[in-house]
């Protein structure tokens, strides 16, 4: 047989996937986070337990709507953060979970993209149960696509990366590459952003 | 259950008929030029306009109406070219009739070039599909105006295996002054088509959806059509279409359809006895699944279904684990972030058109592949559906 379009680390996670959250048992977790939508084909949600004392992550267990590689990249991101405070599981990135899975096919980064945002949002929903809402650092960001979870905090910070297009934005937050029901809105948020800081 | 490799992927392509094959072998001796007059030429020319009755008479057409090309997306723009021909190099102006008329399931070989003559100014009307994937007679007389030089519609649909009244739009167009085309890729070899009775004036054949090899197909033009090559150099078949002919090829086809005259009619009813065991185990053994096409008016061995909740990728790759090849509408198999286009365009929730499978039987597929696939496909929906946020047991 030919070659698997996937590398052997994202074939073991989508054979033999870890840590699933399997019995509804949610309520032991102290804090959830979903990310993604199915309409855009992808859905992702992250539960962790987290111990008070030393904010270390004791236990994360997930649930994901999608192809192989968003399979493989929540079950191996759910090993990842396990013993980590929230701090460091906070500041992992796709980046982080992509070489942890030997790399995925161009089309198949922004399955990665989701793992680590639905953790933060796991970590901000422990935080805001926990009256840490001092930590949250996504607090106040709105989600402008829902497909891509790309926040207007994130165009922000594009536009004051650089980006004046929204071809610019697109490659750099791939919003609006799914169902595409946010390009206008999206267009309209950057072009704010830029008039704010640069008053074109 | 012991480890068996599973082809349930016949409307992506098919194997070679072992006859085809075999005619291949031999076929591959003969390497003269068809243009040539010398011996070598002529028994190659022999070959071709062999093949080419063979492929007249399987659609009822006459020899002379049958050409070859490099495949059915060669043929679909072939003709869709026809639209903007000015008239300079040949006769077949459409008399200022420039408008296409086509479906919005239509191939990518249809679809990308009605749009590429979107772009060039010519109005283009997608008609819209029911959700077994059927057009509207009445929406498409409405739409043949007198700017419409063409019609396109499909005859079988790849994706769902829909059937369209071809007879029916055919005369339509014709009764609104347009040509009609068929894209007949999936159609031919599967349902009998005989072009009189249709009385289309274009429909693409390609060979290897019919146990033929890849990169050649046929288009038949009836007689008196107007008609301009797409491919312009030597004078090879009869001038509409240069390059020297793919006389293995041309073999190659011509052998395929010949079985398929044979054994088409026994073996769709033996596919479609198939699709029907395999429908109702899933359906008897999966909850929560949506079948898709129409009902009665399907292609015999294709079977389009969605399972709720179990995205289409993961389907398609668990069952490659096991040995089982099929297609799926999923975005994120297709390379891009959009699901299929047929399937949404039946009006289904776009999560069921993520979840959707495209299981395709052809000649070689038996029972015991059937229930091969009916052991594998219910524990990996289950499994994949313990994982996914997007399902919840009753
Ligand atoms: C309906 C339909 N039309 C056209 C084609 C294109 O045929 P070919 O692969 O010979 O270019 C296909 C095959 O993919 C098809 O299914
Ligand atoms: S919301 Fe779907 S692409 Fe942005």
């Amino acid at each position: 047989m030919a070659k698997w379009t996937y590398s052997d680390k994202v074939k073991d996670h989508f054979m033999n996937p870890r840590n699933i959250l399997r019995e509804d048992n949610e309520a032991d977790f102290h804090g959830i986070g979903l990310t993604g939508n199915i309409k855009c084909g992808d859905e992702m949600m992250v539960y962790i337990k987290v111990n008070p004392d030393k904010l270390t992550i004791t236990d994360c267990k997930w649930r994901t709507y999608g192809c192989a590689s968003a399979i493989a990249s929540t079950s191996i991101l759910s090993e990842m953060v396990i013993g980590m405070t929230l701090d460091q599981a906070y500041a992992i990135t796709a980046k982080d979970i992509l070489k942890e899975l030997d790399g995925l096919p161009d089309n198949k980064v922004h399955c990665s993209v989701l793992g680590d945002k639905a953790l933060r949002a796991a970590i901000d929903d422990y935080y805001g149960k926990n009256g840490m809402e001092d930590r949250i650092r996504t607090k106040g960001a709105k989600i402008v696509c829902e497909c891509m979870q790309v926040t207007d905090e994130d165009i922000e910070h594009a536009v004051l990366d650089g980006v004046r297009s929204f071809s610019e934005l697109q490659d750099m937050t791939k919003i609006g590459t799914g169902c595409g029901e946010c390009h206008e809105n999206a267009q309209s948020v950057m072009s704010e952003y830029i008039q704010k800081h640069f008053g074109l | 259950m012991e480890h068996r490799t599973v082809y349930f992927d016949n409307n992506a392509t098919t194997p070679l008929h072992p006859g085809v094959k075999e005619a291949l072998i031999e076929g591959l001796e003969i390497f003269g030029n068809p243009s040539s007059m010398h011996g070598f030429g002529r028994e190659a020319r022999e070959k071709i306009e062999e093949a080419r009755e063979k492929v007249a008479s399987f659609i009822g057409a006459e020899a002379d109406e049958i050409l070859f090309v490099g495949s059915g997306s060669e043929a679909n723009n072939t003709v869709l070219s026809l639209l903007h021909c000015d008239s300079t190099r040949c006769f077949c102006a459409l008399s200022g009739r420039s408008g296409l008329v086509t479906t919005v399931i239509e191939h990518p070989c249809v679809l990308n070039t009605a749009r590429d003559l979107g772009r060039k100014n010519h109005a283009v009307t997608y008609l819209s599909v029911d959700k077994y994937g059927r057009i509207d007679l009445e929406e498409l007389r409405r739409a043949v105006t007198d700017k419409v030089g063409m019609v396109s519609i499909m005859m079988a649909n790849n994706e769902i295996g829909t059937i369209q009244d071809i007879k029916a739009a055919a005369r339509i167009a014709h009764e609104g002054g347009a040509l009609f085309h068929t894209d007949a890729v999936q159609a031919v070899g599967k349902i009998p088509v005989d072009v009189r009775d249709l009385d289309v004036d274009f429909l693409t054949i390609s060979a290897h959806k019919l146990y033929g090899p890849k990169g050649i197909g046929a288009l038949y033009v009836k007689k008196g059509s107007p008609y301009c090559p797409l491919i312009l150099g030597g004078h090879q078949e009869n001038g509409r279409r240069a390059g020297t002919e793919n006389s293995l090829g041309i073999i190659g086809l011509g052998k395929a359809v010949e079985l398929r005259a044979l054994e088409m009619e026994e073996e769709e009813k033996r596919l479609l006895e198939l699709k029907n065991i395999l429908k109702d185990g899933i359906a008897k053994a999966i909850p929560d699944t949506l079948f898709m096409g129409h009902p009665e008016h399907c292609l015999p061995g294709t079977l389009s279904v969605s399972f709720v909740g179990a995205e289409g990728e993961a389907i398609l790759l668990y069952l490659d684990l096991a040995g089982i090849a099929v297609s799926t509408g999923s975005a994120c198999a297709s390379g891009s972030l959009d699901p299929s286009h047929v399937i949404m365009a039946t009006g289904v929730p776009v999560e069921n058109a993520h979840g959707s499978v495209r299981i395709s039987l052809g000649r070689e597929n038996t029972l015991d592949d059937v229930q091969y696939m009916l052991h594998h496909l219910p524990p990996i929906i289950d499994r994949i559906r313990t994982m996914s946020t997007a399902y919840r047991r009753r």
